[in-house]
Parts: C-alpha cells; sequence; structure tokens
C-alpha cells in the first residue's frame, strides 16, 4: 500500500515545476485548443502580405458589397475591397494592440505591484491609493476619456488602453509579491545579507511570474475587445487601415443590404479573445497548483 | 462591524479626491490650449486671453484644480462647450435612461445566470455543466457590440419582431419603452449574466460539501428542496456581493450599447462629447461614473454585512 502511495509522488518529484505546468496544461483539451488558434492568429498576423489573396486598400467600384462568393470568400465591402484580406490585416492591428498595450500596462504595473508589496509602508499606501482611484472609473470609459483627450489613433488608442489596466497588473504584482516575500527562501535570502534590491529582483521577481502570466494572457483578450470597441467608436486605428472594429462600425450602415460585413469581423474578434481566454484559463490551472484539482 | 463599515464609508473619500484630481489632469494631457480650441479658427487673441481668464487656465494649476474641485463639490460640473447648457443638467437629462437599461440588463443576467450556475454546479460534469460552462465563456468573450449587431440583424431585419433602435421613455409609453429597450438590456446583461453564473456555480460546490447540506439530506428533504432551500440560500451570499460589483462593467457597456442601439443615454453622451471634442463633457462624465461607481461599490460592501448572516449580528 505504501509503496504504490510513494511511487507516483516519486516519480512527481523528478519533474521540474515547469514540466509538471507544461504536462497539466496539455491535458486540457480547451486550453491546446485555444493555444492553437492563438497560434494561427499569430502565423496569419505575422504573414499577412502572403496569406491575403487581396490588398486590403484596393478598392473597386465594380465589386462594391458582393456577397461571399468563391472569388471573395467573405463578400466585398462598400469600397469594394476584399472583406478576408482586412479581416486578415485587421488581425495585425488587434493583435498588436493586444500585446502592446499588455506590455504597457505590464511595464507600468508589475515594477509598482512589487515595489508597493515589497517596501509597504508609506510606499505602499501612496501607490495603493492611486490605483484604488483609478480603478473607480470603469475600465471603458477611462480609456474612451483617454484616448479622446490622446487623439484618435492605434498607438494612443494601446496607450490608454495599458495605462487603464495598468492598475489590476499591480493589484496582482502586489499581492503575488506579498505571498512570496512571507515564503522561507526569502527570508534566508535577506538572513545571509543581500540588499533589498537583490532580493526583488533575484527572488520575489522571478517568483511571482506565474500568475502576472495568467492574468497577462487574460489581459490580452480583454485588450482586444478594448482596442476593437475603441476603433468601433471611431478611436483606434483610423481609416483606410484596417481593423475589426472599425469593420463593424462602417458595417453598421448597411446591415439590411451587406449583413456579411458584420459576422465576419465580430466573428474574428470573438475567435480571438476566446482562444486567449481559453489558454489563460489553462495556464491558471497548469500554474496553480491549488486551484487546479477543482476545474 | 459597524465600525469597520463607518471605515469603509471613510475610506471612499481619499479616493475620490484621487478621482477629482485624475479627471482634472486629463484636460491636460490633450494637445493644445482649451482656450484657443473654444476661441474657433480665427485665433483672436483678444478673445483667446478673455476666455482663459474666464476659465481660470492663467492661473497655477493648484489653483485651477482648487477652483474646479469647488464648483464640483457645489454640483457645478462646468458647461457643455458644444450645447452650452450645464453639464450637471445633461447628467440629469441622460442618467436615468441608461439606469432603466442597467437595471433590466441586471435582472436579466440574475435570471439566466444564477439558474444555469445551479444546474451546472448540481450536474457537475455532466453534458449540462460543460454546456453551461462553454456558453458562459463565449458569453464572455463576445464583444458588446458585435452582439447587439448581431441580433438587429437577426431579431430586427430578418424577423421584424423588434425596432432596431431608438428609445421611448418608460413614462410615454411603457410598452415601447420596454419594446426599445429589452434587447439592448439583453446584449448589456449577457457579459454579467456569463460572470453571475461562473460565480454561482463555484458558490454552489462549495456550498454543496458542506455539513448542513449533509444534515438537510439526511433528514429526508427532497433533493430541490435541498438545493434550493439549503444550498442555494448559502451560495447566494459571495453571489450577491461580487454580482453588485459588476454593475461597474454595466456603465462601461453602456457606452458601447447604446451607440449600437442609438439610445440617447449616458454612453451616448460621452460619445457625441468625444466626437465634438466637448472635453468638459468627457471629464464631467467620467466623474459621475466613478463616483457612482464607488458608491455602488460601497453598497456591494454594506450587502453583504447585511446578508451574510455570520456578520449579521456583529
Amino acid at each position: 500500500m505504501s509503496t504504490a502511495l510513494a511511487a507516483p509522488t516519486l516519480a512527481r518529484a523528478r519533474r521540474s515545476p515547469a514540466q509538471v505546468a507544461r504536462r497539466r496544461f496539455l491535458q486540457r483539451p480547451s486550453a491546446v485548443g485555444g493555444l492553437v488558434v492563438v497560434v494561427g492568429f499569430v502565423a496569419v498576423a505575422a504573414l499577412a502580405p502572403l496569406v491575403a489573396p487581396d490588398d486590403p486598400s484596393a478598392t473597386s467600384w465594380s465589386l462594391i458589397r458582393k456577397a461571399p462568393s468563391l472569388l471573395h470568400w467573405m463578400g466585398t465591402d462598400e469600397n469594394g475591397r476584399d472583406v478576408l484580406s482586412r479581416v486578415i490585416w485587421g488581425a495585425r492591428a488587434s493583435l498588436l494592440a493586444g500585446v502592446v498595450s499588455v506590455l504597457i500596462a505590464g511595464g507600468v504595473g508589475v515594477p509598482a505591484g512589487v515595489l508597493a508589496g515589497f517596501a509597504g509602508g508609506r510606499t505602499d499606501a501612496v501607490l495603493s491609493r492611486v490605483v484604488d482611484a483609478m480603478l473607480a472609473c470603469p475600465f471603458l470609459i477611462l480609456a474612451i476619456a483617454l484616448a479622446a483627450f490622446l487623439g484618435p489613433s492605434l498607438q494612443n488608442a494601446m496607450i490608454a488602453i495599458g495605462v487603464t489596466a495598468a492598475p489590476i497588473f499591480m493589484r496582482v504584482a502586489r499581492a503575488a509579491t506579498l505571498d512570496v516575500a512571507a515564503s522561507d527562501y526569502v527570508e534566508a535570502a535577506r538572513a545571509v545579507g543581500n540588499p533589498s534590491w537583490r532580493v526583488a529582483l533575484r527572488h520575489v521577481v522571478p517568483n511571482i511570474a506565474p500568475p502576472v502570466l495568467v492574468h497577462a494572457t487574460l489581459a490580452i483578450a480583454m485588450a482586444i475587445i478594448a482596442e476593437a470597441s475603441l476603433s468601433f467608436l471611431g478611436l483606434g486605428q483610423q481609416p483606410p487601415a484596417p481593423s475589426w472594429g472599425s469593420m463593424l462600425n462602417a458595417a453598421q450602415r448597411f446591415l439590411t443590404q451587406a449583413p456579411w460585413l458584420a459576422v465576419f469581423p465580430g466573428a474574428a474578434i470573438f475567435l480571438a479573445v476566446l482562444a486567449f481566454n481559453l489558454v489563460g484559463d489553462g495556464l491558471r490551472d497548469a500554474l496553480d497548483p491549488r486551484d487546479g484539482g477543482r476545474s | 462591524m459597524r465600525g469597520s463599515l463607518g471605515g469603509r464609508v471613510a475610506q471612499i473619500v481619499p479616493t475620490l479626491l484621487l478621482v477629482t484630481v485624475l479627471v482634472f489632469l486629463l484636460q491636460h494631457l490633450m494637445p493644445g490650449d482649451p482656450a484657443s480650441i473654444m476661441a474657433g479658427e480665427e485665433q483672436d487673441p483678444q478673445l483667446i486671453a478673455q476666455i482663459r481668464a474666464e476659465l481660470w487656465l492663467d492661473r497655477p494649476l493648484p489653483v485651477q484644480y482648487l477652483h474646479w474641485l469647488g464648483n464640483v463639490l457645489r454640483g457645478n460640473l462646468g458647461y457643455s462647450w458644444r450645447m452650452r447648457e450645464p453639464i450637471a443638467h445633461l447628467v440629469a437629462e441622460k442618467l436615468p435612461v441608461t439606469l432603466q437599461l442597467s437595471a433590466m440588463a441586471f435582472c436579466i443576467a440574475v435570471a439566466i445566470g444564477v439558474p444555469t450556475g445551479v444546474i451546472a454546479a448540481v450536474r457537475r460534469n455532466s453534458a449540462w455543466d460543460y454546456l453551461a460552462t462553454g456558453v458562459g465563456l463565449a458569453g464572455l468573450s463576445t464583444p458588446n457590440f458585435w452582439l447587439g449587431i448581431m441580433l438587429i440583424l437577426l431579431v430586427s431585419v430578418d424577423l421584424g419582431w423588434l425596432p432596431p433602435s431608438g428609445y421611448v421613455p418608460l413614462s410615454e409609453d411603457w410598452r415601447q419603452s420596454l419594446a426599445t429597450t429589452i434587447m439592448p438590456a439583453f446584449v448589456l446583461g449577457n457579459a454579467i449574466a456569463a460572470v453571475l453564473m461562473r460565480h454561482t456555480r463555484s458558490a454552489m460546490l462549495t456550498s454543496l460539501d458542506q455539513d448542513f447540506v449533509r444534515t438537510a439530506r439526511a433528514k429526508g428533504l427532497s433533493e430541490g428542496r435541498v438545493i434550493l432551500r439549503h444550498a442555494l440560500r448559502a451560495a447566494l451570499v459571495p453571489v450577491v456581493t461580487l454580482g453588485a460589483l459588476e454593475l461597474g462593467t454595466l456603465l462601461s457597456g453602456a457606452v458601447l450599447t447604446e451607440q449600437v442601439f442609438s439610445i440617447p443615454g449616458f454612453g451616448k453622451l460621452i460619445v457625441d462629447a468625444v466626437f465634438n471634442r466637448d472635453y468638459p463633457v468627457v471629464q464631467g462624465v467620467v466623474l459621475v461614473t466613478a463616483t457612482l461607481y464607488v458608491c455602488l461599490n460601497l453598497a456591494a460592501d454594506v450587502l453583504y454585512v447585511l446578508i451574510n448572516p455570520r456578520l449579521r449580528g456583529a
């Protein structure tokens, strides 16, 4: 009996935490499916010039609002442009906005969170109050206000989304830092005389990576929706450059005549966001053993 | 407990003050001088100077802030540049529309989210559970405005059941009012329904494991009674609180939903203000939403204390 129980424990002990996490992730079909879709979107966005059948900005008077056909799989828009090509090029804007705004949010929020959690005291109090105030403004409303004051462009939309999303990164990083800072190995690192900055950089930061990574993945999903929302309102990518949100905005005017214009860009947003959410959920279950057992 | 609630109320004061600082500073992100934007195309230097003096723009920043804050505290949110109307009036006019929409959306979200969460938990790991969890995740991943457009396409364009856009106030004709708001309210409630479903499911899973549920079963109560009277009652405590926190999502979501369905509410006010470069209105709307949101969070905390039997006696 005891050997039967001990054997798997020993076998598990030989694997590194990263290997265990990878195994747990790969055991979830939904997470793997999400990852495949994410990789697909990234590949399509990166290879847009090669994959897109047409020039996304090429207008044609003879092809205005043609329904989907073998020649134009997703039909053509109000200026005779190929919708499939625009959806493919739009993936670039959306994924770029998702990743860059999360990098901005993490770049601002994570150092602030580590500082607040590690320094404590007055630094923590001040940073936490600022975060409370920012979180008091509903996400999209603050992002719209920021984008409006900065001026409409994809770059400013990314800044607006990044700044608005930073407080949550700060909270996640702060909570994880408090957790890690109380552990024995950090105690030990302090006890052997490491300066605080060294303890923070060498021992705390690498160990808060899992929760931050999980949050970042889910935040990309949120940022893609936010960018699409801003573009839909005319505050993101400016025409004629294609983006999913602005395509939906234009499609609204032709709902009765050309419903396909609204279907495909929206489906692309939905798929991309769903895929990032699935990967994020899978990562959370794989990286957090406490929660992983309950599905 | 009362003491900690008092502390919680006291805590929102510095938060709200910081919000006013952030909202005030927004205006300084703007490229260019507000006075020269307001002066129009002629750019008469005298007029610009006059506007600067009127708006206190020629004073130091802290003085400008205190002047602005004093006005805000007296209920004066400033004037709309475009509509030449006090912003407080615009807010008072548009807010009830959004509140009606949000209240309906919340009811729809509860009506969908709580029962599906209960079913998913009770039939754990069954096809129902997977279906509910899958639909919930899909709901979270669907952009609000796309769902709205798709519903207009299906319900209004194809089936012709409901008007695609517009708004009739409740006081004018309640039937028409419901007909114009039911679809946007569903769109708005959809994302929250998904969140509520997730919360209900996990809270129900926890409470179904508890001793009092086993006791209720051992007493010989019917399974339906055990689930509804005992397990769900305990599970609702965290669900209500977490649900109340989602009200902020409603305010954000309303911006896009109102845009799609052309509903003249709070969200439309901020979007129109953004396009008209009517910056004081943008500032006013952000400030009012943030204040509302902070108060809603406080209400959620109070509610939690009131409905949690463990904290009630304290």
